[in-house]
């Protein structure tokens, strides 16, 4: 009998609503350990608020949710040690050095040896060399680097991604792939939202279609054809399109 | 990645607070931003104040305590505005709400660091003010009454400003929101430092200085009760 690995991620029954505005509707979905998974949607969809959930930004309406076996938003603080989270913004200080953002957020985060830490960071996100620059001279896909450099300086199980390629060039989409592929060949757990399919298909082990605020499919990518993502995410959606209203709202 | 990392229950209060202070003003250290537009302003009005009232010598110490305090007041927002867009615009608040830190740590952070803003732009104005005016202000008791009523203006300050950003109008609702609340402080303030400048007695004063150390506790109080409510989305 095979014994079966307790997710990382467990979400179920997750309800999120805006006032009157229902936006993830009765959402289930559930992550291994060691899994990169892709959350595709069309804009709208809701995985940006299923993010802000996940990393205990918000607050579900109802449903639950457990990381790492902790649950929110009881134990908050718990999962937060936990998790990593990188989104199209840079959550660093523009006014501070790569250095002094890590320091800070490595302060924050109570990590031992931080210094040395720090170096071991810098060295991953390839920016040791410009380590006492201040953050406003960076470029974009630099700033995303240390964003990554950020998220990943506490060690967390569970990487959580916002478009981490929003905005950048191609030269620093793929430098930022690199990145991602190694925090994710160590083993971590790593949840991306994305529209692009390309660059999610060549990332992720598996696809999850988010509309209408719940997952609509789900799919391994070892079950896709070569090049299969588009086809797949479109038949997903035309799927959950062709659904009735009161079956999506249940 | 490194194979194991200490992982502590949760990183200590004051470790935490402390580490928001030392950013804020390793921040305000290079871009000089909050200081420098507080200062600008507080100077502009007292200079203002100066050609627009054309006091007698006499008229000038009275009117001091409250030039002074409606000075700070002002450029008090401008500082406390400024202080926490910096945290939104870069979506560094999340950064911030993100660490496993009781969120308490980062309002008493910035408090502080709001706090020491303050008390710069104070340490500046009044020798300032003293040559503009021919008031002397270095009295002690003026200066612990600064100390008071700039921590009841920072502490409410701090957790409203958090609100304000929040909202698409912030630049003009914090003021909107912070003066009214502010009152008892600011006439604490003024009546306390009109006290200790006209040489009043000290049962004269007492009642003032009881109510600016009441509504600095209150008021911190309050912020610490509602501040995780106020940053939860």
């Amino acid at each position: 009998m095979v014994e079966q690995t307790p997710p990382m991620i467990q979400v179920q029954k997750l309800v999120k609503r805006f006032g009157l505005k229902t936006v993830l509707r009765s959402l289930d979905f559930s992550v291994q350990p060691g899994e990169f998974v892709a959350l595709l949607g069309p804009n709208g969809a809701g995985k940006t608020t299923f993010l802000r959930i996940l990393s205990s930004l918000s607050s579900p309406t109802l449903g639950t949710v457990t990381i790492s076996g902790y649950s929110l938003p009881g134990q908050a603080a718990a999962v937060r040690r936990r998790l990593g989270v990188v989104s199209h913004l840079p959550l660093l200080y523009g006014d501070l050095s790569a250095e002094e953002n890590l320091t800070f957020y490595g302060r924050l985060y109570a990590v031992e040896g931080l210094k040395a830490r720090i170096d071991e960071v810098l060295e991953i996100v390839g920016l040791a060399p410009r380590r006492r620059d201040l953050v406003r001279t960076f470029s974009r896909g630099m700033q995303q680097r240390l964003a990554i450099g950020r998220a990943i300086l506490h060690d967390p199980d569970v990487l959580l991604l916002d478009e981490p390629h929003t905005g950048l060039d191609q030269d620093a989409c793929a430098m930022l792939d690199e990145v991602l592929r190694q925090v994710s060949g160590l083993g971590r757990t790593v949840v991306m939202t994305s529209h692009d399919l390309a660059r999610a298909e060549d990332l992720a082990s598996r696809f999850d279609i988010l509309s209408r605020g719940r997952i609509q499919a789900s799919v391994k990518a070892e079950d896709l054809p070569v090049n299969g993502l588009l086809a797949f995410y479109r038949e997903s959606l035309r799927a959950a399109d062709s659904r009735p209203r009161h079956e999506v709202a249940a | 990645m490194r194979t194991a990392v200490t992982r502590p229950a949760g990183t200590p209060f004051v470790r935490s607070m402390l580490a928001v202070v030392w950013k804020d003003l390793a921040a305000e250290w290079r871009s000089k931003e909050i200081l420098s537009s507080m200062l600008v302003f507080a100077l502009l009005v007292i200079l203002i104040f100066n050609f627009a009232l054309e006091l007698d010598a006499s008229a000038r110490r009275e009117a001091t305590a409250g030039i002074l305090w409606v000075t700070l007041a002002f450029a008090g927002t401008l500082g406390l505005n400024r202080s926490m867009a910096v945290e939104k615009d870069r979506g560094c608040l999340d950064g911030l709400l993100l660490a496993p830190v009781d969120r308490t740590a980062i309002y008493f952070g910035k408090s502080i660091a709001n706090w020491l803003f303050m008390l710069s732009v104070a340490l500046i104005v009044l020798p300032v003010y003293s040559i503009l005016y021919n008031v002397n202000l270095f009295n002690p008791g003026l200066l612990m009454v600064i100390l008071l009523g700039s921590e009841g203006y920072v502490a409410i300050g701090t957790l409203l400003s958090s609100m304000a950003v929040q909202t698409r109008m912030r630049d003009i609702l914090l003021p909107i929101l912070l003066f009214p609340v502010i009152i008892p402080v600011v006439l604490a303030s003024v009546k306390a430092s009109y006290g200790y400048l006209q040489g009043s007695a000290m049962t004269d004063i007492q009642p003032w200085i009881t109510l600016l150390v009441a509504s600095d506790l209150i008021f911190t109080a309050v912020a610490f009760m509602v501040f995780d409510y106020v940053v939860e989305e």
